[in-house]
């Protein structure tokens, strides 16, 4: 799309897109860590995590106050409407996300000070899937691509069946070793806060289908068997 | 094209061409407007907007080059046809014009000389009734009701388009033809045509041309977009300016036309 | 231009060349100023002149030298209505030294061949005078009048003496008995045209004009007004129109005489029109002021806006309708100017109506337009060619009575006008 005529308007959205670019980028980044930070037990790194949130949190306290000063001095219609609109969710959504990523890291600390237990090998694994949708969910807002987003949305189905997987392990593996059930229970929380974030990431893809294309995905989203279910 | 089945349609266009001389002003526009909706025109300068809201009340009999071709019905009956009175359309077809207008007569002969060459009034009371409702309609009688006598020149610029507005209500006609009515207002001048066009939606249909997007926006049920004499666009106002079809459309809302 | 010093701000001062310039430029300003004040004073001048001349020329026709006379009534001349008789009689009683012929007819000479008509009036006023003797006051002759106005020599023996002596002795003796009078003029405001300076009088000329006025006015305001509407509004712009614009435009540049030969042409030979009568000079008159009326009127229909027209017109008027109800009230004072113009014009137009053949001398006032009658311009034609040196200053006269009229219409017009001006 060409660009506007009043130059500076796009150069506030860009600032916007990249904000939110750079919300993503980090939010990916504490996720990785986290996942270092548990499966190399490395301490030091899940502080720094917890830390860096406060960083996320400053970020989407600046996207929202540049989203209202756009909409208020800018009258935006059509796609910028939709663009900015969209940023305002996507860093909401970005924010929980790094929330979680802190989560799994504060937790991670705690994991730290007990015995290695096998399955986080499997929550590794749960994270390493997420972690890849998300780059993907970033990778497409950056390139506005719709196609990429809908594959992310029905990638959500995976994460739940990873998830439910998961959950299914850790319960055998917490009544067969009673001494685990400390560490698998943290494990189970890491992971619900990891199947969170697939969430949030599928979120994300809804919201860049409306902004792309102007009306909202179609469909429930696909789930896998719920965990509840007998 | 969009269309609520449940309104009738006022006006019918179909394949409007207009031509200035040489210069093809107006392409194929189909486009329906119905009974007691806001629809709005917008476009760049010289797209044609205002060409074709002159065609609707034939105000483009008036320039000698003007031919106008394809069917444009009013409930049903060609306005072009031979045997059409001009004079009888244009008291059913209203216009407000761009820059206030108002003739350099008292309050009350503005707004009372509609009804008198149309013969709507058997006496001076009926024709006082007639110039009071409509004062009253355009929001004007509270500001002016003590000087009913004075030129209508010594009004302010909000006054005066707000008294053009009141003397095109006072013929009744069934639709009013704005062109940029508020262009020449200030922000609360402006409101309160607006405020005057929500009013008036009951009783009349409303065809508006407007720079503003954000006017057409406020105003308007339906908006047509136009762009070098095409209608490019029309649909409702909320699809319009929340999700285009047309990347013209989308270009010219948000402002990236060069 | 250079500048050399480092802040912005001094960047903005002008240097050498640009005041200079600016100096030029409020000079020229002035000079072009000096000039056109120079110009309106010159004007003025020139026109202060023209009035001075006139007006110091023709004052003195206001007034007409009268000599008293004790007439007799006596009941035979009046029976034979031979009121020259009795006017003789009383000036033989007067000088009873005159005897013989010769200088009777110079005494009788002193009076004006037209004072009986002052006898029938007082007798036709008041029969019971008969056998009275009563003293009137008579017009005197036209050179005894331009003697006590003293524009001719009163010195006896000189040579190229209009009056005798003896003439020069009697009226002397008439003055020293206070029976000569300067009067106010009236019969050069009430009378008709006359071969003698002493009777002839403006107000058949005035008639003449009037009615000349009135019939151009009849004819050429409707016709030029509806021409100006017709090609204003309601001719299609196509080359037919174009070429009667350029024609009507032609028009108002012609030579007023050829109007004259048209005049003379169509209303006199091929209608019959009666000659010298006012009808023909108004329609001639029409003629002429009917391109300035066209054009006027065009240019003040062109000023009114055409926001007003479509206001009318979006309203359903008629274009009829536009016209009556709004564009004509609004262009009114304009075409009152160009009416004006085209009036004042006609009013002073004397060749056109000289083809007609106004130019007849007519003594009686004219009671219709279809009467003969002279104009004003033409009277002052007519008195400028006499040769008796009491019209020289009656044509002075009949010019300022021009002049008056021309400003007393231009009053009524600009008065008319007024009225009809509205506020935007």
């Amino acid at each position: 799309m060409s660009e506007h005529t009043v130059k500076s308007f796009d150069e506030e959205l860009s600032h916007l897109s990249n904000t939110i670019a750079r919300m993503g980028g980090l939010a990916e980044a504490q996720l990785g860590a986290a996942l270092q930070a548990l499966g190399n037990r490395d301490s030091d790194l899940a502080v720094r995590v917890v830390a860096a949130d406060a960083q996320v949190d400053e970020l989407e306290q600046e996207v929202q106050h540049f989203t209202v000063r756009l909409l208020a001095l800018r009258q935006p219609v059509a796609a910028d409407l939709r663009q900015i609109v969209a940023a305002l969710k996507i860093a909401s959504e970005l924010e929980r996300i790094a929330d979680y990523a802190a989560n799994v890291a504060k937790r991670a600390l705690v994991l730290n000070q007990q015995a290695a237990v096998k399955p986080v090998g499997a929550v590794i694994n749960l994270a390493r899937l997420v972690q890849s949708i998300l780059k993907d969910i970033m990778d497409a807002y950056v390139e506005q691509d719709v196609d990429k987003a809908i594959g992310v949305w029905n990638r959500d189905e995976e994460v739940d069946d990873l998830y439910t997987g998961l959950f299914r392990e850790l319960i055998t593996y917490m009544m067969e070793d009673p001494r685990t059930i400390t560490a698998c229970t943290h494990l189970m929380f890491m992971a619900k806060n990891i199947e969170r974030i697939g969430d949030h990431a599928t979120n994300i893809a809804e919201t860049l289908h409306f902004l792309v294309v102007g009306t909202p995905l179609k469909g429930s989203r696909p789930k896998g068997p719920s965990v509840e279910a007998p | 094209m969009s269309h609520s089945p449940s309104l009738p349609a006022k006006v019918r266009a179909r394949d409007i061409n207009v031509h200035y001389g040489d210069k093809h002003a107006l392409k194929h526009v189909d486009l329906d407007i119905h009974a007691h909706e806001v629809v709005a025109l917008i476009g760049p300068s010289g797209c044609g907007k205002s060409t074709f809201l002159r065609c609707i009340n034939r105000m483009n009999d008036q320039v000698d080059s003007a031919r106008v071709t394809g069917l444009l019905t009013l409930d049903g009956d060609d306005i072009y046809d031979r045997a059409v009175d001009v004079v009888q359309l244009r008291a059913r077809v209203g216009m407000v014009f761009q820059k206030p207008n108002p003739f350099p007569k008292s309050i009350f002969d503005n707004v009372a000389y509609g009804p008198r060459i149309h013969g709507m009034a058997r006496d001076q009371a009926e024709l006082d009734e007639i110039v009071m409702t409509s004062l009253e309609r355009a929001g004007l009688l509270a500001e002016v009701r003590d000087r009913l006598d004075e030129p209508g020149t010594s009004l302010s610029g909000g006054q005066q388009q707000r008294l053009c507005i009141a003397r095109a209500i006072a013929v009744s006609p069934e639709l009013i033809l704005m062109d940029e009515p508020c262009s020449a207002l200030d922000p609360i001048a402006t409101a309160r045509v607006e405020e005057l066009i929500d009013e008036s939606r009951e009783n009349f249909t409303i065809v508006i041309v407007t720079h503003s997007m954000q006017q057409a926006a406020r105003v308007s049920q339906r908006t047509a977009f136009f762009h070098l004499g095409e209608l490019v666009e029309v649909g409702d106002t909320e699809q319009i300016f929340t999700n285009p079809q047309h990347p013209l459309t989308q270009g010219y809302i948000t402002g990236r036309f060069g | 231009m250079t500048d050399n010093s480092p802040t912005a701000a001094a960047a903005h001062r002008p240097s050498l060349d640009a005041a200079a310039h600016v100096r030029r430029r409020y000079a020229a300003e002035r000079r072009f100023k000096a000039i056109g004040l120079g110009a309106i004073f010159l004007a003025l001048g020139f026109l202060a002149i023209l009035l001075w001349t006139i007006v110091s020329n023709g004052l003195s026709a206001f007034m007409q030298t009268y000599i008293r006379v004790d007439v007799r009534f006596d009941a035979e001349s009046i029976a034979g209505e031979d009121y020259q008789g009795a006017i003789k009689s009383a000036l033989y009683a007067r000088f009873p030294a005159v005897e013989s012929r010769g200088e009777r007819r110079e005494l009788a000479a002193l009076l004006s061949s037209g004072a009986d008509t002052a006898l029938r009036r007082m007798l036709t006023a008041d029969p019971s005078l008969v056998g009275t003797t009563k003293p009137v006051w008579l017009v005197a002759s036209d050179d005894v009048d331009m003697a006590i106005k003293g524009h001719i020599s009163r010195q006896p023996g000189a040579s190229g003496n209009r009056l005798t002596d003896r003439q020069l002795g009697w009226l002397g003796e008439l003055e020293a008995a206070g029976t000569v009078e300067k009067r106010f003029n009236t019969i050069l405001l009430s009378s008709g045209d006359s071969r003698e300076p002493e009777l002839a009088g403006l107000w058949g000329a005035v008639v003449g004009s009037v009615f000349s006025l009135v019939i151009t006015l009849i004819v050429s305001f409707p016709l030029g007004v509806a021409t100006a509407v017709y090609l204003e509004e309601f001719a299609p712009k196509n080359r037919w129109t174009a070429l009667i614009e350029v024609n009507i435009n032609n028009l108002a540049a012609v030579p007023s005489v050829v109007f004259g030969l048209l005049g003379l042409a169509i209303f006199l030979n091929f209608l019959g029109m009666p000659r010298s009568a006012p009808l023909v000079g108004g329609l001639v008159l029409a003629l002429i002021c009917l391109p300035t009326i066209i054009i006027a009127g065009r240019a003040a229909l062109k000023a009114v806006p055409p926001s007003i027209r479509e206001a009318a017109l979006g309203l359903g008027a008629s274009r009829l309708q536009v016209v009556n109800d709004h564009v004509l009230p609004l262009a009114m004072p304009g075409i009152m100017t160009g009416t004006i113009l085209g009036m004042a014009h006609a009013l002073g137009e004397t060749a056109p109506l000289l083809m007609i053949g106004m130019v007849a001398f007519i003594v009686d006032i004219p009671a219709s337009p279809l009467d003969p009658s002279a104009v004003l311009p033409v009277q002052v034609y007519l008195w400028a060619d006499s040769p008796e040196r009491a019209f020289v200053e009656r044509t002075s006269a009949a010019i300022m009575a021009l002049l008056l009229f021309l400003g007393a219409m231009n009053l009524a017009a600009i008065l008319l006008r007024k009225k009809f001006e509205r506020r935007w």
